[in-house]
């Protein structure tokens, strides 16, 4: 079943919250992982893993280092979980 | 620049153990004479035979940061709050990050992660490890953390020794600053081992205190009644300064770190050697690194972890080393109140030994009900004025000792 943007947006904000701490009022989609929300890439890989626990989504390593910003993660989560 | 000369003072002190979530708070219930071991009521206790620890009086993760905590072993996290009081102790001193050293130790280092990894790792796979498994494991990782909150870029280090390890990262860090390297070294040990591996493994030896009944009466160093030691957890961090920095931003100074002795046992990879010349070398070297008389030595905080082989041999090392002056020195067992911290014990051990002296008061040693016969030393058995102990300026030891025959005695003087 397709999830809205909003819906994805959501749940990552709370992952985002549980592992890096950051507020969800922060995490809009045009903010960038490492530089607005200051996310290594340590804890992007938690939130990856946390993400596919989410959504269902797995996200391989070749294409987490291509998701820059929030929104990328979105359209990823939701491009994928139409397709599966 | 530094060398030999070079005098360096303590000017924070930070610590977090099974007396109180602070320095302060340990100091009076050390000289309360309160015991912080307790029953150990987790499931995993139940199997073995040791069910008593002294589990630290306040928990870390209620004093951390919920985030960092997910990235922290628990003795990471006990480093981190001694530091943080250690520092903030020392007025937070203004300091060249390339003058400013991390030398803080561990007996064993993250083992609670080593233990919870491997458990997801079988259970669940690979991928689901954390990615901070690593440095929640490295014995390193309690000094890399604080080394980053604090900018320190003289030099992090990390000695193991077992159960000296944290007295050991003390007389490196002297070193450093002796050596020119460093102004300014955080400096300590850290533990957090009470778990059913290590608590097995310590019963496996016959190591351990067995008085499950009496938990507050477990820990009894010296008294005829021993029967091993009982694990304890936590941290000790001291901020360590030449005397020059420290005068130069007017610094409140506790004590001088006057010098650190080192020996070791060759003698067994677990046992003391029983003429107890490893221990009474430490001892010699340390007051001649120090430049101090054995008459000036007031006190000793014993390493004294109550097991029958340990207390009597480390009593005779001290009235050997110290010689007729030995009749003027009162000794205590702190770990008859704290338990045995391992890494953490010479740190916070010395931390005790820097308030003595600064208040010139030594603290009890309780549960000594029934003290051996030979042990050729006074025992303080409740908190003992030190000032007719001594001669100027007074000296203080804290000896440590671990596994594999490291023998370290570190010398406080009165500033």
């Amino acid at each position: 079943m397709a999830m809205t943007q909003e819906e994805i947006l959501a749940g990552l904000s709370e992952i985002i919250d549980e592992i890096a701490g950051v507020p969800a009022d922060e995490v809009t989609p045009d903010k960038t992982f490492v530089d607005d929300l200051d996310i290594d890439s340590l804890s992007m890989v938690e939130i990856a893993v946390a993400a596919q626990d989410k959504f269902g989504v797995e996200i391989p390593d070749d294409q987490l280092k291509d998701l820059k910003t929030v929104q990328d993660v979105i359209d990823y989560v939701g491009r994928a979980s139409v397709s599966a | 620049m530094g060398n030999d000369a070079t005098r360096v003072v303590i000017t924070g002190l930070g610590a977090t153990t099974p007396l109180g979530g602070d320095a302060p708070s340990t100091w009076q219930a050390m000289l309360a004479g309160r015991s912080g071991v307790r029953k150990v009521t987790d499931e995993w206790a139940q199997r073995l035979p040791c069910q008593i620890a002294a589990p630290a009086a306040v928990e870390p993760t209620t004093v951390i940061d919920r985030v960092q905590a997910r990235r922290l072993d628990r003795c990471e996290m006990f480093a981190l709050v001694a530091a943080r009081e250690a520092w903030a102790d020392a007025g937070s001193p203004d300091v060249d990050p390339l003058r400013l050293g991390v030398v803080v130790a561990s007996g064993i280092g993250g083992i609670g992660s080593v233990l919870s990894a491997y458990d997801t790792l079988r259970e669940k796979g690979w991928q689901r490890l954390s990615p901070f498994t690593v440095p929640q494991l490295m014995p390193n990782g309690s000094a890399g953390w604080i080394s980053l909150e604090l900018g320190a870029r003289a030099g992090v280090h990390t000695p193991v020794s077992a159960c000296a390890s944290g007295a050991e990262a003390i007389g490196y860090g002297i070193d450093m600053i002796r050596s020119g390297r460093a102004d300014v070294v955080v400096a300590g040990g850290t533990e957090a081992a009470i778990l059913e591996l290590n608590v097995g493994a310590f019963a496996a030896m016959r190591a351990l205190s067995l008085r499950n009944d009496e938990p507050e009466r477990a820990s009894r160093p010296f008294d005829k009644g021993r029967d091993g030691f009982v694990l304890g957890e936590g941290a000790g961090i001291i901020v360590l300064e030449s005397e020059t920095h420290a005068v130069r931003r007017g610094a409140r100074v506790y004590a001088a770190a006057a010098g650190a002795g080192y020996s070791g046992d060759a003698h067994h990879i677990a046992q003391p050697d029983p003429e107890g010349a490893g221990a009474t070398l430490a001892m010699r070297r340390a007051l001649e690194a120090a430049g101090v008389a054995p008459e000036q030595v007031a006190h000793v905080n014993a390493h004294a972890t109550s097991t029958p082989a340990g207390d009597v041999v480390e009593a005779q090392a001290i009235a050997a080393a110290l010689g007729a002056a030995a009749a003027g020195v009162v000794v205590s067992a702190t770990k008859s109140m704290t338990g045995h911290l391992l890494g953490g014990a010479g740190a916070i051990e010395s931390v005790a030994s820097i308030l003595a002296l600064n208040e010139q008061t030594a603290p009890p040693t309780i549960n000594l009900d029934d003290p051996e016969d030979d042990l050729g030393v006074e025992i303080a058995v409740k908190p003992t004025d030190l000032r007719s102990r001594g001669s100027a300026p007074m000296a203080v030891i804290n000896n440590s000792f671990g596994f594999g025959g490291h023998n370290v005695a570190v010398i406080f003087t009165a500033a």
